[in-house]
């Protein structure tokens, strides 16, 4: 028997028993099915969060107003305004540091257009730290900021409500009743990793931002709501932390002993937290699934046994004519791998779609990996063999006379 | 019929016991005989008589107890597994009383089932197949499946099966015992056809007028072979539709 004919044999065998193989096959379909969609999602998630972290920057610290203690009492992050800009100026000096971008937020009104939206503080450091480019116009500039000009760039959500088909650059918009000159536009960035608009914002001066929008609610009037801080390279980032937090502790006149009141937060490695979550997830239900793809080899080793007892007349007349035990062996375990390899197969075309439907509904990028269906190939011929070794040898080791006998 | 060439059956004090708990049953209890190239030969018995166990060794499904059997003037009763499955394959063509043939495949697939065994290009298969089941006379037949033929037909389409690989030895068990009387006239008329064309063939049957087409007749009892009658020739008028009935013409070669 060559290689083909066990092939085509086993798939005769299989088709004169469709309703019985598709059923033995569905536990393969369901358990690759289920592997592959997870490992896509998985996947899919994993790319997500790395697209989220080249967004924000691999490099990059926030520094934000730290928990106050009150009698031990946390009051929880930017209790108190510890913050100000002239910490941001000395971070500077941190070695290791190439940028620093204190800011301040708060919602503003636009008269023009009637909208609200938020009003965020810069200095000109900002777009670099944050990965925002222009799409018109120009940056603020130091002596601009210092100055405290009355000047806006306009995330592109604000251009398009408030100067729908008109050239915002150099119009005048008022905030608050303030009214200001638009200096630039900025390029689309799309939803933040929570879900916001993150367009929907209007920039302005530093300065400007504290003295006349959200003096009111500053309660020092050079204070900032949170420094971004940028490291040469990623590797640096835990010595800088360190430095930053001496700088700030000495700036604060902190004793030692007593805890800061300001938070530095590595950022791209919160998301690298939850990126770890994501695989320890994936790991968790993939091994569910696994299960899956064993019953379903106690499936296919249940059924080849049934088979095996039917067609005992028929191995016993293969016998006969001269099949070898090795011959009978290789014809039941070859029906056992088809089986299998038609349901692994079947179930990675449904894992694909299953994983497709997810990524386009949960929005990320679609991951299929070549490594997932290989394992998925596989382990269904590995669970083929395995599970269909026993009924196989039990089929090799017939007497021909007792079998030749079997009613 | 010489007694010095090489015999294509030849047993030597053949033996096989069965424990039954603890008994042991002697279902053969010494053989010794000796089959010719061309001869044809019916082996009669009551059952229990040990001529199923003897068949069963001759076809090489079983392997003795003890003594000896020669085939073709080799020890084969020391051979494993594969080797007796290799032998099966190449020398002996099995006829079974129920015809046993694969259900689910064309008659043609079902006699070229040996020769995949055989390990013979697919394309050789399907025209010596082919051939046999002309041979047999169902040319016309060859891509129904068992279920579409009558009884007769598909004892021939087992009769093809037994022959595609030219075999040494064929072993019929009954062949007709399923058949009416006409039809098994018929297969009888096939196999001593093959047998004129010089196909050693042994029959087992409980139907003296079968026996009678056969040149000698073995009668087994109790495990062993109680009478070895030669030359009751062919009873007169069954069919022979070629060649001159004469076993001795063409044992010689």
């Amino acid at each position: 028997m060559t290689p083909s004919d066990l092939f085509f044999s086993a798939l005769q065998s299989l088709r004169s028993n469709t309703m019985r193989s598709v059923l033995t096959a569905l536990g393969i379909i369901i358990g690759v099915g289920a592997v592959i969609t997870i490992v896509a999602i998985g996947a899919g998630a994993q790319a997500n969060v790395e697209k989220v972290i080249e967004q924000i920057g691999s490099n990059m610290l926030t520094i934000s107003p730290g928990q106050a203690r009150d009698g031990g009492a946390a009051q929880g992050a930017a209790s108190r305004p510890t913050l100000t800009a002239e910490d941001a100026n000395a971070m500077k000096t941190v070695p290791g540091v190439t940028a620093v971008a204190p800011e301040v937020r708060g919602p503003v009104q636009v008269i023009l257009g009637n909208q609200r939206t938020n009003a965020v503080g810069i200095t000109e450091d900002y777009f670099t730290v944050r990965g925002w480019k222009m799409s018109r116009g120009r940056n603020f500039e130091d002596w601009e900021i210092d100055a405290g000009e009355k000047i806006v760039i306009l995330g592109s959500t604000v251009a398009e409500k408030v100067f729908p088909g008109s050239d915002p650059l150099g119009q005048i918009i008022r905030l608050d009743r303030v009214p200001f000159t638009v200096m630039g536009v900025t390029a689309a960035k799309g939803q933040s990793s929570f879900g916001q608009n993150q367009d929907d914002v209007i920039f302005v001066p530093l300065k400007t931002a504290q003295q006349r929008l959200l003096g009111g609610r500053l309660i020092k009037p050079d204070s900032v709501q949170q420094i971004a801080v940028l490291g040469r390279i990623p590797k640096e980032l835990d010595i800088i932390e360190r430095d930053l937090a001496e700088l700030l502790r000495d700036r604060h006149a902190i004793v030692p002993g007593r805890a800061d009141d300001f938070m530095i937060r590595n950022t791209a490695e919160i998301f690298q937290a939850r990126a770890g979550v994501v695989d320890v997830m994936t790991l968790l239900l993939t091994a569910i699934a696994s299960v899956s793809l064993l019953v379903g080899g106690i499936g296919i080793m249940n059924i080849m046994l049934v088979s095996v007892t039917e067609r005992t007349r028929e191995i016993g007349v293969r016998m006969a004519i001269g099949a070898s035990r090795s011959d009978v062996m290789m014809q039941f375990l070859i029906e056992a791998l088809a089986l299998s390899m038609i349901g692994g197969i079947i179930g990675i075309v449904l894992g694909m779609v299953c994983a497709q439907l997810t990524a386009h509904f949960a929005g990320w990028p679609l991951r299929i990996e070549v490594s997932s269906i290989l394992l998925a190939v596989g382990f269904s011929a590995a669970v083929g063999i395995f599970f269909g070794y026993y009924p196989a040898r039990k089929a090799a080791r017939l007497d021909p006379i007792e079998a030749l006998r079997y009613a | 019929m010489s007694r010095n060439g090489t015999a294509v059956v030849q047993t030597i004090d053949l033996r096989k016991e069965y424990r039954m708990g603890t008994n042991v049953v002697n279902a053969l209890a010494g053989v010794s005989v000796r089959i010719e190239t061309g001869e044809f030969v019916a082996v009669m018995g009551p059952s229990g008589s040990g001529k199923t166990t003897f068949m069963n060794l001759l076809g090489c499904l079983d392997r003795p107890s003890s003594g000896k059997y020669l085939f073709e003037g080799h020890e084969v009763s020391a051979y494993d597994h594969t080797d007796l499955a290799r032998l099966r394959n190449q020398k002996i063509g099995f006829v079974f009383q129920n015809f046993n043939l694969l259900p689910r495949i064309t008659a043609l697939d079902n006699v070229a089932l040996p020769l995949a065994y055989g390990k013979l290009p697919r394309s050789e298969r399907r025209t010596r197949a082919a051939k046999a089941l002309e041979e047999v006379g169902l040319g016309d037949r060859m891509d129904h499946r068992p279920v579409q033929l009558s009884g007769g037909q598909q004892q021939r389409v087992a009769i093809a099966r037994a022959i595609v690989g030219s075999p040494s030895l064929i072993l019929a068990d009954e062949p007709t015992g399923a058949l009416d009387t006409k039809t098994g006239v018929e297969i009888m008329g096939i196999l001593q056809t093959l047998n004129d064309r010089g196909i050693t063939i042994v029959l087992v049957t409980h139907e003296h007028d079968i026996a009678e087409h056969a040149g000698r007749v073995l009668t087994f009892r109790d495990g062993r072979m109680i009478r070895d009658e030669k030359g009751m020739g062919r009873r007169a008028g069954a069919p022979a539709p070629q060649g001159q009935p004469h076993l001795v013409a063409v044992a010689g070669h």
